[in-house]
């Protein structure tokens, strides 16, 4: 047993964190705002880094890695903010042709769509399969999202679409993927907290120094490790699935991760007071894209119950 | 990133569960809480056992009598022991994991072959004599003061939440020999035979009811300067040098068993009868339920993390802080799920106090988890570790 990154994975980790902090500083991603979530020439350095196509075999033009570093290389995303329809584009690598592709589940009426105006294609999933819709075919309202990089469309009614395959696996996946976002946004979240402590001084100290402070950070530091321990795990598992159950195991980091992105998304914004509430410090991007990414295939309700029925 | 376990160790895991399997159907019944006699006998009997097969000091280099196992042998025998019920390492866990490692890095010869051989055969219970009334969270600040006299030092002061002390041998006992100088640098490790005239011991009565816990006190005990452990005034650097050789396994044992005792829980709830259902068909505690098993999940596998960190660097991780602090939290919200499912019944303690720590009776359980944001560091330490070593924020001055 070595559940400790490979000198790879940390080099890959490393690679990521470096793409991130030269093209998607925080100015850039703010700015992404104005163009749907997406700029056509960014996105293309994703897919060159070879983002999307993590887990396609190597004989069919992919990198040929496992969920770990999927998981790895999605934490990065989520630390540095990147927005996207980031999920959907790795899961579609190897099923369709499109550069940019949401996904989305199935659901009776009208459906809620991130990033509608950027899209090439939307994967909609059922209890069927797998279906393309081209994004020609969808017509939509924009709704003021939650979060000012995750724009949302109203879709009245979602076309059927052509089935590209069977859907099996996928809504594990995309939660999976989820949770590795929502880690790195804790990560970014707590980041940017201990900063501010350290710089902020009040009553003639920095506030960090003050145990109700410090010890806000603390706890910012330890639901992030636990839930990042859990989506390791659950990435473990994806990889051999015959050394766990899967849906316990992504059930879990899906719960953990969640938690500790919405939890450390509140605190960054106390420990920043007065300013954590602005528009300008960026506190409040790390908690609304955790809430964004939160209901998705399942909700945290959901996960609990399908644990609880293995216990 | 691999979670599984190679060729090795998996050989390792089932000549343990082979052993196991022949020698835990002959052990008897465990004894009574509070009977010390057949407590003494139970654990030092099991001690020996695990001498006889080769499995005592799993963790302890084999030049010292151990079996050097590595920290992932040592994760797969506290797995395994746990799951298959073997008993806890009890009353010689000081000798087992605090002093026995402390002797092996810092003894000499003579100390050496006198005490760790004794304690792998499970022939000395040791006891821990650091914390003090007045020096707690502050333990550099103890005040328990040794006054060298020839061949002597003659001790005088006070210990408390000395586990064991009333059926001890031995004490590792950090005392004072420089008033003077700061408070790290005048603190001496001493070997301290409990039946010295001068040592009295009186247990502690816990919120639990259970007297594991002691204070001992010292008047005028004299102490042979032999028996001191590293230099005169280095007792600090000897006492803390341990902690390098916790490899994230502290935990394990009891992680484990609380899984088991949430298994327990999810049955029991099955069968509570209310209002023409179960207490299981009510969504709050099914759903609390699968959120504790999923904490519980993340805290096994963030414990792997720390273990395989300190296999490769020979140092555990900083999970082992983040571990502590989660799941006191966590297993406090057990308990009190326990309560609310067991309604009326939560106002009876089970026949007998059951087994407070690994499972048994829920309502004793809701008390012992008072202890575990208390003992062995804090909650409120474990924090300001976090954010000070890890998160690097200033310190409070």
């Amino acid at each position: 047993m070595d559940f400790e990154l490979t000198d790879d994975q940390v080099a890959l980790c490393d690679g990521i964190r470096d793409l991130c902090q030269g093209r998607f500083d925080i100015d850039t991603v703010r700015g992404l705002a104005d163009c749907g979530g997406v700029d056509r020439q960014l996105w293309g350095e994703l897919v060159d880094t070879g983002v999307f196509s993590l887990v396609v075999p190597e004989e069919d033009g992919g990198v040929g890695l496992g969920w770990a570093e999927a998981g790895l290389v999605f934490e990065q995303l989520g630390r540095a903010l990147v927005p996207g329809p980031l999920v959907g584009t790795l899961l579609a690598a190897g099923v369709t042709d499109d550069a940019v592709v949401g996904l989305i589940e199935r659901t009776d009426g009208s459906a809620l769509v991130e990033y509608p105006d950027v899209l090439d294609a939307l994967l909609v999933l059922d209890g069927d399969g797998v279906w393309r819709v081209d994004a020609a075919e969808l017509s939509f309202e924009l709704a003021q999202s939650v979060d000012p990089l995750t724009p949302v469309g109203r879709v009245a009614e979602l076309p059927q679409g052509d089935e590209v395959g069977g859907g099996d696996g996928w809504a594990n996946r995309a939660v999976f993927l989820c949770s590795a976002l929502q880690v790195g946004l804790a990560t970014g979240a707590r980041e940017l907290a201990v900063a501010y402590a350290q710089e902020r001084q009040q009553f003639g100290k920095p506030i960090g120094q003050f145990q109700a402070v410090k010890h806000k950070c603390a706890d910012m530091y330890s639901r992030e490790e636990v839930a990042r321990a859990a989506l390791y795990y659950a990435s473990c598992v994806l990889d051999a699935p015959e050394l766990a159950d899967e849906d316990r195991a992504v059930s879990g980091a899906r719960i953990l991760a969640a938690e500790a992105a919405d939890h450390n998304g509140k605190d960054c914004v106390q420990v920043h007071g007065g300013m954590g509430f602005t528009w300008e410090i960026d506190a409040h991007l790390y908690l609304k894209r955790a809430w964004a990414l939160t209901p998705c295939f399942g909700s945290l309700d959901e996960h609990a119950e399908r644990i609880a029925a293995m216990v | 990133m691999d979670i599984r376990f190679s060729a090795e160790e998996i050989a390792f895991r089932d000549e343990l569960r082979d052993w196991l399997g022949e020698v835990l159907p002959t052990l008897g019944d465990p004894p009574d809480r509070d009977d010390w006699t057949a407590r003494r006998e139970w654990d030092m009997g099991w001690q020996r056992k695990l001498y006889d097969a080769g499995y005592a000091g799993i963790n302890w280099p084999s030049e010292f009598g151990g079996r050097g196992s590595t920290p992932t042998e040592h994760l797969i025998f506290l797995e395994e022991t746990t799951r298959m019920g073997a008993p806890y390492v009890g009353m010689n866990f000081v000798a087992q994991l605090h002093a026995g490692p402390t002797l092996i890095l810092e003894a000499t010869a003579e100390q050496q072959a006198r005490h760790l051989p004794a304690m792998l055969k499970g022939e000395e219970v040791w006891c821990q004599g650091f914390s003090e009334p007045n020096a707690g969270s502050d333990l550099a600040s103890l005040s328990t003061r040794a006054i060298r006299d020839g061949d002597h030092y003659v001790v005088t002061g006070q210990k408390i939440w000395t586990s064991f002390g009333h059926v001890a041998d031995y004490c590792e006992l950090l005392v004072r020999t420089d008033q003077e100088a700061p408070k790290h640098r005048g603190i001496t490790w001493l070997i301290c035979p409990m039946d010295l005239p001068g040592i009295e011991v009186r247990p502690i009565t816990t919120v639990a009811g259970s007297s594991e816990f002691c204070e001992v006190f010292f008047d005028e005990v004299r102490i042979p300067v032999e028996n001191r452990v590293g230099d005169e005034n280095d007792g600090w650097r000897v006492a803390m040098v341990t902690f390098s050789f916790e490899r994230g396994t502290a935990f394990i044992s009891e992680l484990l068993g609380t899984m088991n005792q949430l298994a327990e829980m999810a049955e029991l709830a099955r069968g509570i009868r209310r209002n023409g259902s179960t207490a299981w068909d009510d969504d709050e505690i099914r759903r609390e339920i699968g959120h504790l098993q999923a904490e519980y999940d993340a805290l096994w596998a963030l414990t792997k993390r720390v273990v395989s960190q300190a296999q490769r660097t020979g140092m555990p991780g900083p999970g082992g802080s983040v571990f502590k602090l989660y799941y006191a939290e966590v297993k406090k919200r057990m308990a009190d799920l326990a309560h609310r499912m067991l309604e009326r019944g939560a106002l009876v303690l089970a026949e007998g106090g059951g087994d407070e720590q690994t499972g048994g009776d829920m309502v004793a359980s809701r008390l012992y988890v008072l202890s575990l944001s208390i003992a062995a560091g804090t909650s409120e330490i474990q924090r300001n570790i976090i954010g000070e070593r890890i998160l690097g924020l200033p310190k409070e001055r």
